[in-house]
């Protein structure tokens, strides 16, 4: 049998639930025996040049880049998989949801945030090549079908590891109590 | 008439006292049966539903109902934890529950309740309501989103007129947590305190509380609600 191929990326999170994919520390040389990995920031492949067998999406979406690249996922995909609160439930992106609209959002990160200091034009960037900020931000499966959820900020190490196994020998998780969080 | 009296829960016997309340005859058994809005040395008020049990096929709240001789009480079962856990889930889409930004994860009871039903995400859509976070009062800060209106502040810090510190405002679904401005002044350090204590969430935050316990120490971290109670076995 080939190896099943896997996908991941990352819309609107912080990488950190990659970070916590790569924190399975040696198990990795062990994964790469077990999986082939095809579009993914882990070896910067850019586009899906095969069918995968299982899509990891880290992040909600907060932009309409974030959809377009959630929905070619679901395309190439056959499994996908909400990895941490921010694909599940937003996240603190989604903090935003909370009665900020999204110009209150933009005048306050390019003009009237302290930090704010080289912006005498007042520019809000609205460049046509740049992605829509979406009113609000919403979890993957709210935009498409995701298949399982591993919760947590960032999901353990030891939850993502037993998840993608199991899922790969065609098993029921075992999972300990402490490997399950939503932070 | 003898005050012990029999009961089964999920088939087991067990012998309690006339006069306690399910969840009370389960917990001095070891049997953890879930619950939100009931705290201990607080008259129950039964509105989370999350204790319901089965008795002869009627659900009723542990909390509330008080043991008779002969009950046969279903309580761990397959049906009834996904009741739980669904009541679990309408709390985390109603509210606004960013739990890695909160002071209470890892110490928090709904929170605890998400992971002993091993709530991967909610069955409901997420409504993302307007909610507001209250911080004038110098001591004790009050988040809105995460209220899960269970009265548990309201019923349980009082002054020694047994007057309340907190009461609801507004109505339907915009009814919100108040603190009384009058009583606000009457509050002390050590109310304060107890405020965020009984409350079972993070809507309820002394200030400079900040995240003042480790990740790994926090009360759920390692061991799942109820767990105590279980390792207790009977008699506790
Ligand atoms: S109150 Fe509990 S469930 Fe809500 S955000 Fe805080 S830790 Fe999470
Ligand atoms: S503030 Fe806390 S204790 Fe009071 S009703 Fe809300 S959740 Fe319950
Ligand atoms: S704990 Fe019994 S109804 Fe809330």
């Amino acid at each position: 049998m080939s190896k099943p191929i896997v996908a991941t990326t990352s819309l609107a999170g912080c990488f950190g639930c990659h970070m916590s994919l790569l924190d399975i520390d040696e198990r990795i040389l062990k994964l790469v025996e077990l999986v082939e990995f095809n579009k993914s920031p882990v070896n910067d492949i850019k586009t899906f040049t095969k069918q995968c067998d299982v899509g990891i999406i880290e992040g909600g979406c907060c932009n309409s880049e974030n959809i377009h690249v959630l929905k070619d996922f679901r395309k190439n995909c056959k499994i996908l998989i909400s990895l941490g609160e921010c694909a599940i439930m937003g996240g603190l992106p989604a903090m935003r949801n909370n009665n900020a609209p999204v110009s209150e959002c933009l005048e306050e990160a390019y003009l009237n945030c302290p930090s704010v200091q080289a912006n005498d034009e007042r520019i809000i960037p609205n460049d046509d090549e740049l992605p829509m900020i979406l009113d609000k931000v919403y979890p993957c499966h709210e935009i498409v079908k995701i298949d399982y959820f591993l919760p947590g900020c960032a999901p353990r190490a030891d939850l993502i590891w037993e998840a993608l196994v199991a899922l790969i020998e065609g098993r029921e998780m075992d999972l300990p109590y402490e490997v399950v969080k939503f932070d | 008439m003898s005050n012990t009296i029999k009961i089964t829960i999920d088939g087991v016997a067990v012998e309690t006292t006339r006069g306690k309340t399910i969840f009370e005859a389960a917990r001095e058994n070891g049997i953890f049966i879930p619950t939100l809005c009931n705290v201990d040395n607080v008259k129950p008020k039964g509105s989370c539903r999350i204790c319901s049990v089965y008795i002869s096929g009627r659900l009723m709240t542990a909390c509330t109902t008080q043991v008779e001789d002969g009950m046969e009480i279903e309580n761990d079962t397959a049906k009834l934890n996904d009741m739980r856990k669904a009541i679990v889930e309408l709390l985390f889409v109603e509210g606004n529950h960013f739990c890695p930004g909160c002071e209470r994860s890892g110490s928090c009871e709904l929170q605890a309740l998400g992971y002993r039903f091993l709530m991967m995400v909610p069955r409901f859509s997420f409504l993302f309501q307007t909610r507001d976070i209250e911080a004038t009062n110098p001591k004790l800060m009050k988040d809105n989103n995460r209220c899960i209106m269970c009265k548990r502040c309201i019923r349980g810090i009082k002054d020694e007129d047994g007057k309340s510190f907190f009461a609801f405002a507004r109505r339907g679904h915009k009814v919100v947590i108040n603190l009384d401005r009058k009583q606000a002044a009457k509050l002390t350090d050590d109310l304060a305190r107890q405020a965020m204590e009984i409350c079972p969430v993070g809507a309820l935050i002394l200030k400079g509380k900040g995240f003042d316990v480790p990740i790994g120490r926090r009360k759920y971290d390692t061991k799942p609600i109820g767990s105590d109670v279980e390792a207790k076995g009977g008699n506790c």
